[in-house]
């Protein structure tokens, strides 16, 4: 049975191969009809002119929108990629990838037990690839297109990431080059349904894994990320004028950590719990190996907060300050919990507060001052470490490594609390007269009830990824089953899914 | 001869083995060991899951000795090994028919 399973599992991955190898020929082909003109063009725009040609005071106004990552527009001069947006969002997408290579693969591998290490391992790196293929066929377009004129979901204009090169897509930034912006969130799309798994660890199949990977980022991620972000989303309050729910989210509490936390969720109570779990203990193998992914998610996350600014601004740098006092203060904070509770403050402790501040902060960072960043920190420090060592043990749900507890408790408290800490004087963007003064985000701001809006949208999240999560999970464990048998379980993935050990002696 | 089984707390090994050496003592093997008496473990919690480690590290020593070196010997790792708290460890002492030295063939007491 398990032969014939991995036969079909095999022909599959075989085929889905042959399909992208043809895709990939028919847009080579594709690429020689000259391209398309631009789809949206809403208003007669005036023709843009070179900027030699454009008169002194245009030239000096274009220069300081560039250097200030300005609104172009009025000066009539297109905007080019400019040299420090460019490196700094180079410089922020690498940072992104290293929070799951190997930031998170050290996390959550030193978690683990010893024989469960390399699962870890593959997860971040298997899905890296997966995302890699599906972001370039389809997934960017679906998220950051707009020609399907849906506040659901993207275009088609992308697919392949036809006519993506180094010019700006000012629809989302003037400054910085299109593939750059395209690779940046291709790396957000990777660690998301990565941070699912630490709920699963232990007990799901490798192929379980990678074939609701699959599926999730359609269902879940892809409409998700366009809802949020996307020029023509439905809560994207500070980029769409016709936004319906004006909610913010700066760098991805929703997207990012509600929606992979209420994944992992789901997933895991579907899953059940690790064989022996409450019976025989399953202390981290390695909390040396925690700690070091600790600190390089915290540095990543630099990357993924400050560079979810698009640019190296004034509002980058404010994420950066606010996204460091949030995550020391939660750092701190669950420790000294611990010492008055239960007598030791832990390196384990230390290393979930410090997440536990980066997710909370994640939302807030580009939207509050440093004043909010410090409420945040505390926030962060006590919401989730309740939910880790009561809520857990209280209704018995195996989360292994606290993907929920972390995730999505302190991504809706950060998506909530963003609503009430909102400050638009580091942020001109949460009042402007484009966007915020038109869907309602200013008056919203204005009157202190943003957080309605904000509640909304944390709500259409856990209900996307509940019922996506759901539905998800029951078509993999109808086609290729959940879990490994029991005595492959007690050997450990490491052997029985990948062949090899992450440690001999 | 005799064979001396010492069970000690892991940073007693150093002063144990000087004090063996100082008797002449030329060998010994040591082995990290888990095991517990009437010591009780200690409880390590992992983000609120308390486990009990029941068992903990000690070093077992094993050397084997003429039967006059015995008892100086066996004094030697008990005044060392010794804390006075509880978990100090046990020395056991076995009879041993013979040893033979594999290079030269030596056997008996000339061999240990």
């Amino acid at each position: 049975m398990k032969n014939k399973t991995t036969s079909v599992l095999r022909l599959l991955a075989a085929v889905a191969s042959l399909a992208i190898l043809g895709a990939v020929t028919s847009t080579l082909h594709a690429e020689d009809t000259p391209a398309a003109a631009p789809a949206a063009a809403a208003a007669p725009a005036p023709t843009p002119v070179a900027f030699a040609d454009a008169p002194l005071k245009a030239q000096t106004a274009y220069l300081q929108a560039a250097l200030t990552n300005g609104d172009p527009t009025p000066t009539n001069i297109a905007p080019v990629a400019v040299a420090g947006h460019t490196a700094w969002m180079m410089v922020s997408a690498a940072l992104v990838l290293l929070m799951t290579l190997p930031g998170l693969a050290l996390f959550y591998g030193g978690l683990v037990r010893s024989k469960n290490v390399l699962s870890m391992l593959a997860m971040c790196l298997g899905i890296t690839g997966l995302v890699a293929i599906i972001w370039w066929a389809v997934g960017y377009s679906l998220v950051f297109g707009t020609n399907f004129a849906s506040p659901f979901i993207g275009g088609s204009e992308f697919f392949f990431l036809k006519g993506i090169d180094s010019a700006p897509n000012t629809s989302y930034a003037y400054w910085i080059p299109q593939n750059v912006f395209c690779i940046f969130q291709l790396t957000f799309a990777i660690i998301t349904p990565a941070l699912i798994f630490g709920a699963t660890a232990e007990r799901l199949k490798f192929t379980a894994l990678m074939a609701f990977v699959g599926l999730w980022m359609f269902v879940v991620y892809f409409p998700l990320a366009h809802m949020v972000w996307g020029a023509t989303g439905l809560m994207n309050g500070v980029w769409n004028a016709d936004a319906k729910i004006p909610a913010i989210d700066f760098a991805g509490g929703t997207v990012v950590h509600m929606s992979s936390g209420w994944s992992a969720l789901i997933l895991c109570i579907l899953l059940g719990k690790r064989v022996g779990h409450g019976k025989e203990p399953m202390p981290p193998h390695s909390l040396v190996l925690t700690m070091i992914g600790t600190g390089l998610l915290w540095v990543g996350w630099y990357g993924f907060n400050a560079g979810s600014a698009l640019a190296a601004d004034s509002v980058a740098a404010n994420a950066f300050l606010t996204t460091t006092l949030a995550t020391a203060v939660a750092a701190f904070v669950w420790p000294l919990l611990e010492f008055i509770l239960k007598g030791k403050p832990s390196v384990l402790g230390m290393c979930s507060g410090a997440v536990a501040g980066l997710v909370v902060v994640t939302p807030a960072c580009g939207f509050v001052n440093t004043t909010g960043a410090v409420i945040i920190g505390v926030v962060a420090g006590v919401v989730p470490y309740f939910a880790v060592t009561v809520v857990k043990h209280l209704f018995k749900y195996d989360d292994a490594l606290d993907t929920f507890g972390i995730h999505g408790v302190g991504g809706t408290v950060g998506a909530l609390i963003t609503g009430v800490l909102v400050n638009p004087a580091v942020n001109g963007n949460l009042v402007s007269d484009a966007y915020a003064a038109k869907n309602g985000l200013k008056a919203a701001i204005e009157s202190h009830s943003l957080i309605v809006a904000q509640a909304k949208a944390a709500g259409i999240t856990v209900a996307l990824a509940v019922i996506g999560t759901l539905v998800i999970t029951l078509i993999v464990k109808l086609l290729i089953g959940l879990r490994p048998s029991v005595e492959a379980e007690h050997q450990g993935l490491d052997i029985t899914d990948h062949g090899e050990e992450g440690y001999t002696h | 001869m005799k064979k001396i089984e010492a069970i000690i707390k892991p940073f007693k090994l150093e002063e144990v083995k000087d004090a063996l050496s100082e008797l002449g003592i030329e060998g010994m093997t040591v082995t990290e060991v888990k095991g517990f008496g009437r010591q009780k473990g200690h409880t390590e919690i992992y983000r609120g899951s308390e486990y009990t480690v029941d068992f903990l590290p000690k070093i077992k020593i094993e050397i084997v000795v003429a039967d006059g070196a015995l008892e100086g010997a066996v004094a030697a790792i008990v005044k060392t090994a010794k804390t006075g708290k509880i978990g100090d460890g046990k020395v056991f002492v076995l009879p041993v028919e013979n040893a033979v030295r594999i290079r030269t063939d030596e056997t008996g007491d000339k061999a240990v």
